[in-house]
C-alpha cells in the first residue's frame, strides 16, 4: 500500500521539478496503469504513425523517415572509430591527462629527464590495457546485438498477404506484428488484436524491471475490429502520439478512425519492447516505436556512479600532494639558480651557458617529471581494484546468503564499499524491511462488529514456530508457483512458436519464479474463517435459500430444473441419485433438513431473527465487505484452466460454468469439502452425509477446511465409493441443508465436468489445478485470499469482466467491471465502479488507507442515521485496537450509484480518460467526483510478521553507534507496536510523542519537548550543541521521538528544522509515521546535509526510492514489492540481518583497508619521492636520479602494486566474529571520520 | 583506470533490450562456494605486543647487534688509510705554484713532490686513489653526456655521436667538425693528473710500482668498453675523429705502451667514466701488489709525484691522494659499526627499561593478553 502512496509523491515530485530529474521511473502494472497525474507537458512534437503495408504508402514514406528502424546498435565504437573515440574517452580522464603532459613534457630538450620514450611507457601501458579492454567489451556487445537483432517475429508482408517470418532489425514503425504465446516483443506495440475475446493481452516483464508478476494490456479499446482477426490491409487508423520517451509508466495519444473518431490510448495499449507475452495465444499489434526509440533502450542507461566520502578526501589530498610536488620543485629550481651562481665555469658543467634563472626555470620542470610519482595517479586505478576485490569478497560471503530466497547480495554501486564502515544514521522503512511483508489476513470488523478470527491468530502463532524450523519452505514456494509456467508450457506446445527463446525459457523458468514477487506461500491463502461471522454468513445463505419458493426457484432457475437435472443423471447415469437428487431438491425438504442436520433450532431461529431490517442490512454489509475485497483490487488469476479460456471461452452460460469446472478441475469435489470442513465447525459434522464424506476422500484437499476437519469427516464415515456418481443436486442441496455451505452454487456440474475427457483438464495435470492470484501489493493478496475463505472467491478476471463465487447467490456470478480507479498518491484508495451481481445495482467499492476512508465515509448517501454513526465509531475502536497490535488496516467502503449521476459521471471520466494533455489531472479529479459519500463497510487487519533476527540486529547496529530512524507510512500505533518487538524501543525509554496541527504548535512543541529532553536525562556540563555526544542513550532508558507525518511536515520547515533536528539528536531513535516517501527522502536530506553525518536507507518498496537515492548508501531490499527499491539501491540485500554482517564486518573491513591501503600509497610514495628530493642536494639540485629511469617510471604501475592491492583486498583488522560480538568496535570507525 | 570501465549492468547482462536472457544461470544456485578463500577464512597472522614478546625480542636484538657493531668497528679501523691534499690552495702546499699557473692549454706539465711520512707498515694491497670534492659527477646534464654505444666500439656512433653528447660531440661544437671521439662532458672532463709514488730511505728514492690495470670493472672492461675495430691500430680506426677539447693527447695514446689498456678500454678511462654519486668521491687510480717477504709499504718516508694538469679552483674543489688498505668489509667505514653498535645498545637499554616497568608495575596474573 505503501508504494501508491509513494506514487503519488513522484508525481508531486515531478510537478515540483517539472520533470526535470530523470529518475527511474515505476513500472506499470494493473495498479499504476493509469499513472499519476500531471506528469509532464507533452512536449510540442508528437509522432505520428499509420500502418506502413496499409492503404497510405505514399504518407508512411513520407512521415516515417525519421523514426528509426528496429535494429540496435549498442556499441560504442565501430572498426573505423574505434582508435579516435576510443582515445578521447580516454584522455577525458585527469590521470591520463597528467601522464600526456609529463611524456610531452619530456619531449621539451632543455627539460628532458629521462630518455623520451620511456616517459610514455606507463601511458602506452595503460592506454593499451584499457583499450584492449573497452574493445573486447564492445565485441562481445556487438555479438549480443547481432543475435538481438537477427531474432525473429512475424511481420505483415503486403505481398503475400501474410504474416511472415523476418529479422528483429527490418521491423519498421508501422510493421504489423503478431507474437504467440511467450515471444518477446521486439518493440513497442500498440496491442491491435488479441486472441482473449476480452481483448486482453498479459505480459511479464522481467526483462525490464525484474517483475514477474503478469501485468494486463487490453486492446485499444472501440476498434472496429474487435472480435475478428484484424486485417492490415483495411486499418485506416492514424496514431498519434507522444514522441518516444523514457517513461514507461506512460503513453498517450490517440488513434483516429477514418471516420474522425478519436480513442484514447494509453499505457495499457502498449506492449513494450523485450517483455514477454504470457497467457495469451496470439496477439496482433502496430508497431510505435521502434530500435533506439522503444522506452526499453531509452531506460538503458549505465551503473550509478556515487563518490564515498573516502573518495572525496582522497581528492583533497592528492591536492596536498600536488603542492608538495610543487614546492618541491621550487624549491629545486631556486636551489639550482642559486648553486649554478656559486661557480663561473665549473669543468663537470655543459659549456652551453644560460643565466642561473633560466635554468632554474628549466629545472622546475624537470623536476616535475622526476618527482611526478609524488601524485599517485595509479592509485585511482589501485583504489577501483581494491573495490572490485572487496566487493567480491562481499559478495560471496555466505552470511548475506539466503537460503530460503536463493539469493544473496548485490552490489550495485561499485565504489562506495568504505562507506558501509562510516555509517551513523540509519533511516529504515518498516514494511517489508523490518517485517516480512508476507501479509496474511487476521482479522476484520464489519457493520461495527468485529471478528476477532482466534484461530487464525493461533494458526498464524503454530506457522511461525514452523517456520522456524523447517528450512525447505522454498519448495512449497516453488511448487506453488510453478503452476502457471506450466500452464503456457503447455500452450505453446500447441502452437510452435517461433520465439527464438520461448524453449530454453521455459525450462529456466520454473527455477525462477519463486523470487518474483508474487507471494503465493500456503501460508497467505489458508485463512481459517470466524465462526461467528461464518455464522452470520450461513444465515444469510440460510435465509436467501430457505425461503421455501424463493430457494427453490432459485435453484431451479440455476440449474435450469428439469434440464440440467435430467443432464446430471444422464450424466451420473445414476438413476437412484436422481430419485434422490429430485425428493431432496423439494424445498420444503431440504428446509426440514437444514434444521434437523443442523441440530440446532438456534440457528434457524438465529436465522430468522436476522432476516429482520437491520440484521439484513448488517449481512447486505458482509456480503459486500466481501464482494469488495474480492472485486476491488488489482489481482491478476491464473490457474492452469487459464488455457482453456483461450480455446473456448464462449459468452455462453453454461459453457463458462463447465469452464469454471475446468479452472476447478477436480478439486471441484474439494469445494464440497470446503463445506464439509465448515459444517464440522459448526458443529454438525457428525450428521454429515456418507456421499460428502466419500467425496472428501476422493480429492486432494484445498479448500477452506482444515485438515484436521476433513479427516474427521473421513474416519466417521468410512464410506462407499460410489457415492462419487452421487448427483450434484442432492449434494447441493444436502450442503445448503445442513449449513448453507457456502460454494455450492457451482457444483451442479462439477461432477460432470470431471466425467467428461473432452474438458481440458482431466489429464493427471489437472490435479494441481489451483488458483493463483498474483498481484503487485501483497496486502491485496492477502485480502483476495481471506475473501475466498469466506467463499467470496475470485475466479477469473477477463476484461471488463470479473468471475466471483458468492455464498448468498449460488454460483459463479459474472460482476461486470465498469470503472477501475486505480491507486494514487493523492487519492491513497482505489475504487472499482460493479454493477452488483445480486441487486444489479451500480456500485462504488473503495478500499484505501483508513484516514482517508473514514473521512470520506463521514456523511454517506445512504440515510442511515445514527446506527451508521455508531458503527463508524466502533470501527474506529477497532482500527485503533488492530494498530495497536501492530496491524496493518485497510478500509472498505461502498457507494451505491444512481445511474443518472454515474452516467454523468462517466461523460465526465471519458472526457479525462480521452484527453491527451492534462489526462492524469483531469482523471485524478474525476476520480475524486465519484469517490464521496461512501459508506463504511468494515476494516480489515492484515498482519505481518517481523523478519528473523531484526531485534538482534538493531539492538546490534544501536550498540555500534548508529542512530536507527524507522520512517513509516503505517498508523503511529502500528510503528510503536513494531518498534517494541524490534528492540528499537526498550522498556525503559521514553516516548516522546510529537503530534500537532499547526505550525506554530509544532515550534512549541518542539521546544517543550527538547526542553524535557535536557532538562531530565542529563547533567549540567553536557554540550547542546556541537560535536556529537557519544551515546548519552546508552545509560538510563533514553528517548525515542515518534512523530507523525502532519507534524513531520511543519517540523521539516526552514525554521523549524533546526529544533527538530536539535531534538532528534538528543533522542536514542526516531519513529516517523505516516511519512509519505517525499518525506522520508526530506528527513535523510535533512540530516546528511545539516548533521554532516554518513547516511544509509535501506527499504524495499518503491515507495522507498527516493529515501534510496538521497542516502549516502542506498540498500534495497529484494523482496515482495518488486524491483524498484533494488533498482535505485546500492547495495541489495535479501533479509534485514544482513545488515549487520555487511556493516560491521564488511563496511568495517573495507573502510579500515581502504583507509590503510590509500595511507600505504601516499607513503610509499612519498617516501620514495624524498629520496629523489633529498638527492638534489648533493646534485646541484640539477634533476638528476640515483636510479635507473625504469626503476622510477615503472615504480607505481609495476614494482609497487601489488602490496597494497593484496592489503587492500584481503587485509583483515579484526576478526570477523569479533567485530559481530561487540559492535562497539564499529564505531571507533566514524570518531576518526574523515570530513 | 583498468576497472573504470566496469559495468554493473552488463555484468548482469544486458537488462534491457534483451531477449530472453533473463533466466540464464538461474538453474544454478547463486549460493556462494564455502572456501576459505572466498569466506575470508584463509590463515593470518597478526602479531599482537605484549610484554612476553617485546622484551625478548629487544633482548635479542640487542644482544646480536652490539656484536656485530663491535666486529664491524674494529674491523674498519684495522685498516690503514692515508689522506694527502694536494690541491695547493695553501700558500704552504708544494703545489701552490702549479695551482696558481694552471691552464688547460700549457702543453708542459707542472710537477710538485709531495713528501708525506707513514707511521705504520701497510700490509697487503694497498689501493691509491684520486679523490676530488664538489666536483659534481652527478649533475643530470652531465651524467647523460655520453654515448655508450661509441664507447661500446660501434662505427656508426664514431662518426656520428650521439646528440647526448652535445656540445662535446664534434670539433668547435659545430654540426661540421669533426667527431670527437669520446664524446660528451664525462670525458672530456677526464682527470688528467699523474702520480707517481716515492719511498725514501736511507736517501735513496725508490719509486713504487704501481699496478695500472685490474683498476676497473670486469664487465666495463670487457663488455660495455670497447675500441672500435678491436685493439689493433687504434690510429687508424680512431682516424676521422677529433680528441676531446680538453685532452692533451688523443684517445689512441691514453697508454701508447699497451695495447690491452689504450683507447676505450684504457682502465683510467674507464673509472672516470663511471661517474659518482656524490660530490666529494674518490676514485681508484693504482694497486700497489704486496710484497712477499715485506709490508707492501714500510713505514717511513714517501713522497709523491704530481704532474699538476687537473684545475679544480673554478670550482673549489680540492684534490687529495688516498691511500688504503681493504678488508672484507671494503674500505675504511666505521659508520656501520657505530649504527650497529647503536641500535644494539638502545634496543638492550629499552629492554631493561622496559623489564623494570613491566616487573613494577604489572600487577596482573598474565600478561599475555594486552588488547591492541
Amino acid at each position: 500500500m505503501e508504494r501508491l502512496h509513494w506514487l503519488g509523491q513522484r508525481c508531486q515530485q515531478m510537478v515540483d521539478q517539472g520533470g526535470a530529474r530523470g529518475w527511474y521511473s515505476a513500472p506499470d502494472g494493473p495498479l499504476g496503469a493509469g499513472g499519476c497525474p500531471a506528469t509532464c507537458r507533452l512536449s510540442g512534437k508528437r509522432r505520428t504513425v499509420i500502418a506502413r503495408r496499409g492503404p497510405y504508402q505514399a504518407e508512411y514514406r513520407a512521415i516515417s523517415r525519421e523514426y528509426q528502424g528496429n535494429a540496435i546498435r549498442t556499441t560504442k565504437y565501430s572498426l573505423l572509430t574505434f582508435i579516435p573515440i576510443n582515445l578521447f574517452q580516454q584522455f577525458r580522464r585527469v590521470a591520463n591527462l597528467y601522464f600526456l603532459f609529463l611524456v610531452l613534457l619530456n619531449w621539451v630538450p632543455a627539460v628532458e629527464a629521462f630518455q623520451k620514450e620511456i616517459t610514455m611507457v606507463p601511458l602506452l601501458v595503460v592506454l593499451i590495457a584499457i583499450a584492449f579492454k573497452d574493445a573486447l567489451e564492445d565485441y562481445r556487445r556487438y555479438l549480443f546485438d547481432k543475435t538481438v537483432n537477427h531474432s525473429l517475429v512475424r511481420v505483415y508482408c503486403s505481398k503475400q498477404k501474410a504474416y511472415i517470418d523476418q529479422h528483429w532489425q527490418d521491423v519498421r514503425v508501422g510493421d504489423f506484428i503478431r507474437l504467440s504465446c511467450n515471444e518477446i516483443i521486439p518493440a513497442d506495440v500498440l496491442l491491435l488484436y488479441s486472441s482473449d475475446p476480452r481483448g486482453i493481452c498479459y505480459i511479464e516483464t522481467a526483462n525490464l524491471d525484474g517483475e514477474t508478476n503478469l501485468k494486463q494490456r487490453r486492446v485499444v479499446s472501440d476498434l472496429p475490429l474487435q472480435g475478428s482477426e484484424l486485417t492490415p490491409e483495411s486499418f485506416y487508423c492514424r496514431i498519434e502520439c507522444e514522441n518516444p520517451n523514457n517513461d514507461l509508466g506512460r503513453f498517450r495519444g490517440y488513434m483516429e478512425h477514418s471516420s474522425k473518431v478519436r480513442v484514447g490510448l494509453h499505457n495499457d495499449n502498449l506492449l513494450l519492447r523485450s517483455c514477454t507475452v504470457r497467457n495469451t495465444q496470439t496477439v496482433v499489434g502496430l508497431v510505435v516505436y521502434a530500435g533506439h526509440e522503444t522506452k526499453a533502450m531509452k531506460n538503458n542507461s549505465g551503473p550509478r556512479y556515487k563518490q564515498s566520502r573516502l573518495e572525496k578526501r582522497l581528492n583533497r589530498d592528492v591536492l596536498w600532494c600536488v603542492i608538495l610536488l610543487f614546492s618541491m620543485c621550487l624549491t629545486a629550481a631556486i636551489g639550482h639558480g642559486l648553486w649554478l651562481q656559486r661557480w663561473t665555469d665549473p669543468i663537470y658543467s655543459i659549456a652551453e651557458q644560460v643565466s642561473p634563472t633560466l635554468a632554474g626555470f628549466y629545472v622546475f620542470w624537470t623536476m616535475i617529471i622526476v618527482l611526478q610519482v609524488l601524485i599517485p595517479i595509479s592509485l585511482y586505478v589501485s583504489i577501483e581494484i581494491v573495490k572490485l576485490g572487496q566487493i567480491y569478497f562481499i559478495q560471496n560471503d555466505l552470511a548475506l546468503y539466503s537460503e530460503q530466497l536463493d539469493s544473496g547480495i548485490q552490489c550495485r554501486a561499485l565504489n562506495i564499499t568504505e562507506d558501509l564502515g562510516q555509517i551513523q544514521y540509519l533511516f529504515s522503512d518498516k514494511t517489508g524491511t523490518l517485517t516480512e511483508n508476507k501479509m496474511v489476513f487476521q482479522c476484520c470488523t464489519i457493520h461495527g462488529v468485529q471478528y476477532p478470527h482466534t484461530q487464525n491468530a493461533r494458526r498464524l502463532a503454530l506457522y511461525e514456530e514452523d517456520v522456524a524450523g523447517v528450512p525447505g519452505r522454498s519448495l512449497t514456494l516453488r511448487s506453488g508457483c510453478s503452476v502457471r509456467s506450466l500452464s503456457c508450457r503447455s500452450m505453446s506446445c500447441g502452437h510452435s512458436s517461433t520465439s527464438l527463446h520461448s524453449l530454453t525459457r521455459e525450462e529456466e523458468e520454473e527455477e525462477e519464479e519463486p523470487q518474483g514477487g508474487a507471494p503465493c506461500s500456503r501460508m497467505a491463502k489458508e485463512v481459517i474463517p470466524d465462526p461467528e461471522l461464518l455464522k452470520k454468513m450461513s444465515c444469510l445463505q440460510a435465509t436467501s435459500l430457505c425461503g421455501a419458493e424463493a430457494c427453490c426457484l432459485q435453484a431451479t432457475s440455476l440449474c435450469g430444473a428439469e434440464a440440467s437435472c435430467l443432464q446430471a443423471t444422464s450424466l451420473c447415469g445414476a438413476e437412484a441419485s436422481c430419485v434422490q437428487a429430485t425428493s431432496l431438491c423439494g424445498a420444503e425438504a431440504s428446509c426440514v433438513q437444514a434444521t434437523s442436520l443442523c441440530g440446532a433450532e438456534a440457528s434457524c431461529l438465529q436465522a430468522t431473527s436476522l432476516c429482520g431490517a437491520e440484521a439484513s442490512l448488517e449481512l447486505n454489509s458482509i456480503v459486500d465487505f466481501f464482494l469488495a475485497l474480492a472485486v476491488c483490487n488489482s489481482v491478476v488469476v491464473s490457474s492452469s484452466g487459464r488455457a482453456c479460456h483461450t480455446h473456448a471461452d464462449l459468452p455462453h452460460n453454461l459453457t463458462s460454468r463447465l469452464l469454471a469446472q475446468g479452472e476447478a478441475g477436480p478439486r471441484g469435489v474439494s469445494g464440497a469439502l470446503g463445506a464439509a470442513g465448515v459444517q464440522g465447525e459448526v458443529g454438525s459434522s457428525t450428521t454429515a452425509t456418507p456421499s460428502q464424506a466419500g467425496a472428501s476422500r476422493e480429492s486432494t484437499q484445498l479448500g477452506p477446511g482444515t485438515d484436521l476437519v476433513r479427516s474427521n469427516v473421513a474416519l466417521e464415515n468410512p464410506r462407499d465409493p460410489t457415492a462419487v456418481v452421487l448427483t450434484d443436486m442432492g449434494n447441493r442441496e444436502e450442503g445448503v441443508g445442513a449449513v448453507g455451505a457456502p460454494n455450492v452454487g457451482t457444483e451442479p456440474l462439477r461432477v460432470s465436468s470431471l466425467e467428461d475427457p473432452a474438458f481440458c483438464h482431466s489429464g493427471p495435470t489437472a490435479a494441481n489445478e489451483q488458483l493463483i492470484y498474483e498481484a503487485e501489493s501483497p496486502d491485496e493478496l492477502a485480502l483476495v485470499h481471506a475473501a475466498r475463505a469466506y467463499n467470496c472467491t475470485l475466479r477469473g478476471r477477463s476484461g471488463d469482466e470479473l468471475a466471483v463465487e458468492l455464498p448468498g447467490a449460488a454460483g459463479r456470478l459474472h460482476v461486470r467491471l465498469l470503472h477501475v480507479l486505480p491507486f494514487d498518491c493523492t487519492r491513497r484508495r482505489m475504487s472499482v465502479v460493479v454493477r452488483h451481481p445480486l441487486t444489479g445495482r451500480l456500485v462504488l467499492y473503495t478500499k484505501g488507507a483508513d484516514s482517508v476512508i473514514m473521512e470520506l465515509s463521514e456523511h454517506p448517501d445512504v440515510p442511515a442515521g445514527e446506527g451508521y454513526v455508531k458503527i463508524r465509531e466502533q470501527t474506529q475502536n477497532h482500527l485503533d485496537v488492530y494498530a495497536r497490535d501492530g496491524l496493518r488496516t485497510l478500509c472498505i467502503a461502498q457507494r451505491v450509484l444512481e445511474e443518472d449521476d454515474y452516467r454523468a459521471w462517466q461523460k465526465g471520466q471519458l472526457l479525462a480518460e480521452t484527453s491527451i494533455e492534462n489526462r492524469e489531472e483531469l482523471l485524478l479529479e474525476s476520480a475524486q467526483r465519484l469517490e464521496t459519500n461512501l459508506t463504511l463497510l468494515g476494516a480489515t487487519g492484515i498482519v505481518d510478521r517481523l523478519q528473523e533476527e531484526v531485534p538482534e540486529t538493531i539492538e546490534a547496529l544501536q550498540r555500534a553507534g548508529i542512530k536507527v530512524w524507522v520512517l513509516t507510512g503505517d498508523k503511529q500505533e502500528t510503528a510503536v507496536n513494531i518498534a517494541c518487538a524490534c528492540k528499537l524501543l526498550g522498556p525503559d525509554d521514553q516516548i516522546l510523542n510529537a503530534n500537532c496541527g499547526s505550525k506554530d504548535a509544532c515550534d512549541a512543541l518542539l521546544q517543550d519537548l527538547l526542553s524535557e529532553v535536557r532538562g531530565t536525562g542529563e547533567g549540567p556540563g553536557r554540550p547542546t550543541l556541537g560535536e556529537d555526544k557519544a551515546l548519552p542513550a546508552a545509560a538510563v532508558g533514553g528517548f525515542v521521538l515518534v512523530i507523525d507525518g502532519r507534524t513531520l511536515e511543519w517540523a521539516l520547515q526552514d525554521e523549524l528544522k533546526g529544533g527538530f533536528l536539535e531534538l532528534s539528536r538528543q533522542c536514542k531513535a526516531v519513529l516517523c509515521c505516516r511519512s509519505t516517501p517525499l518525506q522520508k527522502s526530506q528527513v535523510v536530506q535533512l540530516v546528511r546535509s545539516q548533521l554532516s553525518v554518513m547516511t544509509l536507507a535501506i527499504g524495499d518498496g518503491a515507495n522507498d526510492v527516493s529515501m534510496i537515492q538521497v542516502a549516502d548508501v542506498g540498500i534495497g531490499i529484494s523482496g515482495q514489492e518488486g524491483m524498484q527499491a533494488v533498482m535505485s539501491s546500492d547495495f541489495a540485500i535479501s533479509r534485514f540481518k544482513h545488515l549487520r554482517k555487511l556493516l560491521l564486518v564488511h563496511g568495517h573491513w573495507c573502510y579500515s583497508r581502504l583507509a590503510n591501503m590509500i595511507l600505504y600509497f601516499f607513503y610509499k610514495n612519498v617516501m620514495y619521492v624524498n629520496l629523489l628530493f633529498w638527492y638534489q642536494f648533493i646534485s646541484g639540485f640539477s634533476g638528476s636520479v640515483m636510479t635507473n629511469s625504469w626503476i622510477l617510471i615503472l615504480f607505481n604501475l609495476l614494482f609497487t602494486s601489488v602490496p597494497p592491492l593484496v592489503y587492500g583486498v584481503l587485509d583483515r583488522h579484526t576478526p570477523a566474529d569479533t567485530l559481530m560480538e561487540r559492535p562497539e568496535l564499529y564505531s571507533s570507525r566514524p570518531s576518526s571520520k574523515v570530513k | 583506470m583498468m576497472a573504470s570501465g566496469y559495468n554493473a549492468k552488463e555484468e548482469d547482462g544486458h537488462h534491457s533490450g534483451a531477449p530472453g536472457n533473463g533466466g540464464a544461470g538461474a538453474v544454478k544456485s547463486k549460493k556462494p562456494d564455502n572456501t576459505a578463500f572466498k569466506q575470508q577464512r584463509l590463515p593470518a597472522w597478526q602479531p599482537i605486543l605484549t610484554a612476553g614478546t617485546v622484551l625478548p625480542a629487544f633482548f635479542v636484538i640487542g644482544l646480536i647487534f652490539i656484536p656485530i657493531g663491535i666486529g664491524l668497528f674494529v674491523t674498519s679501523n684495522n685498516i690503514k688509510e692515508f689522506e694527502i691534499d694536494y690541491t695547493g690552495i695553501e700558500a704552504s702546499s708544494p703545489c701552490y705554484n702549479c695551482a696558481q699557473n694552471y691552464s688547460w692549454n700549457s702543453t708542459s706539465s707542472c710537477t710538485c713532490k709531495v713528501p708525506f711520512t707513514l707511521e705504520q707498515p701497510f700490509e697487503s694491497n694497498v689501493f691509491m686513489y684520486y679523490g676530488l670534492s664538489n666536483f659534481y659527477q652527478n649533475h643530470r646534464r652531465y651524467v647523460k653526456s655520453r654515448d655508450d654505444s661509441q664507447l661500446n666500439g660501434d662505427l656508426t656512433s664514431l662518426k656520428s655521436p650521439s646528440k647526448e653528447c652535445d656540445p662535446y660531440r664534434t670539433s668547435d661544437g659545430l654540426p661540421i667538425g669533426l667527431p670527437i671521439a669520446p664524446c660528451g662532458a664525462i670525458a672530456n672532463s677526464l682527470f688528467n693528473d699523474t702520480l707517481e709514488l716515492y719511498h725514501l730511505s736511507n736517501g735513496t728514492r725508490t719509486a713504487v710500482v704501481l699496478m695500472k690495470k685490474g683498476i676497473a670493472w670486469w664487465t666495463d672492461k670487457h663488455v660495455k668498453f670497447r675500441n672500435p675495430g678491436g685493439n689493433d691500430n687504434l690510429t687508424l680506426a680512431f682516424q676521422g675523429t677529433s680528441k676531446p677539447v680538453n685532452w692533451r693527447t688523443p684517445v689512441f695514446e691514453l697508454d701508447p705502451n699497451d695495447p690491452d689498456n689504450n683507447g676505450f678500454i684504457n682502465e683510467d678511462f674507464i673509472v672516470w667514466m663511471r661517474t659518482a654519486a656524490l660530490p666529494t668521491f674518490r676514485k681508484l687510480y693504482r694497486i700497489i701488489q704486496k710484497k712477499v717477504d715485506a709490508p707492501t709499504l714500510a713505514s717511513g718516508k714517501y713522497e709523491l709525484e704530481v704532474s699538476y694538469n687537473y684545475p679544480v679552483r673554478s670550482f673549489d674543489g680540492r684534490k687529495r691522494v688516498i691511500l688504503s688498505t681493504i678488508s672484507w668489509m671494503g674500505g675504511k667505514n666505521p659508520f656501520l659499526g657505530i649504527a650497529y653498535i647503536t641500535v644494539g645498545s638502545v634496543c638492550f637499554f629499552l629492554a631493561v627499561v622496559l623489564l623494570i616497568i613491566h616487573h613494577k608495575y604489572d600487577n596482573r596474573c598474565s600478561s599475555a593478553d594486552i588488547p591492541n
